[in-house]
């Protein structure tokens, strides 16, 4: 396992807010940076869906194609390459799960609510791996908590009230945490929690697969 | 629609200071999102209904020409008109002479979101002809002079007591009154009386059949029938897109489309309209509006596969806490988002953005448009046409020389983090949008990379 020091961001921001043309710099760090390993693993969903679906370089067309073919995001490596099926994780909380939308619509990291298919979930065949862990229910399993990159400040209001709302929803629960595999969805509703004074705390879903709490 | 020129933005901040309003337009367009689901799942082969619809609609518009005069053709043989209008002006134009040939100064329409994109109403007002709209939720925002918020459920956005002020001002309802069964009677009485004395009926059309010239009509309130029955004169407006093949293909379309709609198996009424009866005259208006630009746009042709059910509004975050009228334009919600610049690009920039690329709009659509990739690629277009905002151009242009260099990205982490920590207040103040509603983050102690460095053992 090795972290590439040099790794800056994978260039979602600009490419959507429509300046993909801008992220080559980007494009061709992250090649430099990832195209020798056989796996590259992430903790974030979304970044991982720029990388699968927008990577490109002119001049090493191949090597962006490699990359795009071998990203994981981290659940579903856990999950699908890794094949864990028993973790000695200990995290005794009631924890609402937040479904990241890129991560769930994008990478297909669970069932859509949308569909007629069969359910399933990488996140929270993990969860279920946690001893005392307990999710709660939410009304609304799969609705975008509205961060949504520059959307956040470009689109204040419905960001924040779309935040709120999904919030509400995960206290109405009972969730003591919140968590998710994406730093950026639980950056927004930290924001919100804590303006509302609120105990409840967020927490990414690598620290709970982490975790020694007894 | 005028919105003195505010943006999607803009607009839903407005919409977003009655909270409470906010909560209630949400929930009662969930409603309708879990109605669909509940119908989606009452069918196993609702996914494989979905793709045969979506490539029935793929080979329309791969060949449109064709199946275009081929209609033309067969309605023409059925006795129908054909009228062909390349755009909304010549739509009102040929309206307007079908009426006049026909000494008609008063009609009743039934739903056609296709007047609201050509602006009929107005143009027919200025040149002395009433319209009245007899589908419910159309004639009630008629009455309020303001334009549909939804393609579906045009006056979702009012609250019955707000129906029932509009009623009592125009229908003579009683004052306060506002009861949904004695609201929807005295509605019914005022649109029988119109229906009855109308010569012409305009109404729009679901599907255009081109294998046998019919078209179909698909109203929950028979108001279509009550108008086209009764009527000497019946046209119909269509966009060039609402083809589809074979009538047998109405069994997959007329599935979906009220199930993706309103969650309800069929329209109560879904009536074809194939031939006048004895007496009357039947019209069909063609109408292209910018549909031949979009379907030499491959990113964005099959934007025309849509059959305008609105379940990507109802399940869209941002539109249930927006509106409709946040889109200042005739389609709101997603799917409008991905039509609307193709009309008018510059009027219409703010729309792509309207939306955090969720997706949830792809997976409800009956004929899978991938709305959402569109969205992201209208912003591209955008951009480079020069359509964006010159300051976010100019921020984004450091965002990459920052992210394209580790050594300036490590310094730029490094001063935010000493900025959130010793002077807040530079970033904790109205100016920085974030910080309106939401606290910053806490800064940590050091970046992912440093504390990697200090810990890592392989090193």
């Amino acid at each position: 396992m090795v972290y590439p020091t040099k790794q800056t961001c994978c260039g979602q921001p600009m490419a959507n807010s429509g300046f993909e043309h801008l992220t080559q710099g980007c494009n061709d760090l992250f090649i430099e940076n990832f195209s020798e390993f056989d796996y590259v693993v992430s903790p974030s969903g979304s970044c991982v869906l720029h990388i699968k679906d927008h990577l490109h370089a002119e001049k090493a067309e191949d090597k962006a194609l490699g990359i795009r073919k071998k990203i994981y995001e981290l659940t579903e490596f856990l999950t699908d390459v890794l094949k864990v099926e028993k973790l000695t994780a200990s995290f005794p909380h009631k924890v609402g799960v937040h479904q990241s939308c890129h991560g769930q619509r994008g990478l297909m990291l669970a069932q859509m609510t949308e569909l007629v298919e069969a359910p399933f979930s990488k996140p929270l065949h993990l969860l279920n791996m946690v001893q005392g862990l307990e999710l709660i229910e939410l009304k609304r399993p799969d609705e975008c908590c509205g961060f949504g990159g520059t959307f956040c400040v470009a689109e204040e209001a419905v960001s924040v009230k779309m935040g709120k709302d999904r919030v509400a929803d995960h206290l109405n629960g009972g969730a003591e945490y919140i968590t998710a595999a994406d730093m950026s969805c639980l950056m927004h509703m930290e924001g919100i929690l804590r303006r509302q004074n609120s105990n409840v705390k967020v927490i990414h879903i690598a620290e709970i697969l982490n975790a020694q709490e007894f | 629609m005028s919105t003195g020129a505010k943006d999607h933005a803009q607009l839903s901040d407005i919409f977003n200071k009655d909270e409470a309003r906010v909560d209630w337009h949400d929930e009662t367009l969930w409603f309708v999102r879990a109605k669909r689901d509940k119908a989606a799942h009452s069918l196993p082969e609702w996914e494989t209904l979905r793709e045969a619809a979506s490539q029935i609609k793929d080979n329309v518009l791969s060949n449109l020409h064709d199946y275009l005069l081929q209609f033309e053709a067969n309605a023409e043989k059925n006795g129908i008109k054909v009228h062909w209008a390349a755009n909304g002006e010549e739509h009102n134009k040929i309206v307007h002479s079908i009426l006049k040939e026909n000494g008609v100064n008063r009609i009743v329409k039934s739903k056609s979101m296709l007047t609201e994109e050509c602006h009929l109403n107005d143009y027919l007002h200025k040149n002395d002809i009433e319209v009245i709209d007899t589908d419910l939720g159309e004639r009630i925002v008629q009455l309020a002079e303001e334009p549909p918020s939804h393609i579906v459920l045009p006056c979702i956005h009012k609250k019955k007591e707000e129906i029932g002020e509009l009623f009592h001002k125009h229908l003579g309802t009683l004052e306060g009154a506002s009861d949904p069964v004695y609201l929807t009677a005295a509605a019914r009485d005022h649109l029988r009386e119109t229906f009855i004395t109308r010569k012409a009926a305009l109404t729009g059309v679901n599907f255009a059949v081109a294998e046998t010239g019919e078209f179909v009509v698909c109203t929950n309130e028979g108001n279509a029938d009550m108008g086209a029955h009764l009527a000497d004169v019946h046209i119909a407006c269509m966009g060039i897109e609402k083809l589809i093949p074979l009538r047998k293909h109405l069994s997959v379309f007329l599935r979906i489309l009220t199930r993706s709609a309103t969650g309800q198996p069929i329209t109560t009424y879904s009536s074809h309209f194939k031939k006048p009866r004895p007496g009357q005259t039947m019209h069909i208006v063609l109408v292209d509006n910018g549909r031949t630009t979009q379907l030499g746009r491959a990113d964005f042709r099959n934007s025309l596969k849509c059959i305008r059910c609105a379940a990507c509004m109802n399940t869209c975050p941002v539109y249930r806490r927006s509106g409709g009228h946040s889109y200042h334009t005739a389609i709101a919600g997603p799917i409008g988002s991905i039509l609307a610049p193709n009309l008018d690009m510059k009027n219409y920039a703010d729309l792509p953005f309207a939306s955090t690329l969720c997706g949830s709009c792809s997976n409800v659509c009956p004929v899978k448009i991938n709305i959402h990739e569109q969205l992201y690629k209208w912003r591209q277009v955008i951009v480079k046409e020069g359509y964006a905002d010159p300051k976010k151009a100019i921020a984004m242009k450091v965002m990459d020389f920052t992210l394209s260099n580790p050594t300036i990205y490590k310094f730029a982490g490094k001063a935010g983090r000493f900025v959130l920590k010793h002077a807040p207040f530079t970033v904790n103040n109205k100016l920085n949008l974030w910080y309106k509603h939401r606290e910053m983050p806490e800064p940590p102690k050091q970046s992912f990379g440093e504390w990697y460095k200090q810990n890592n053992k392989n090193d």
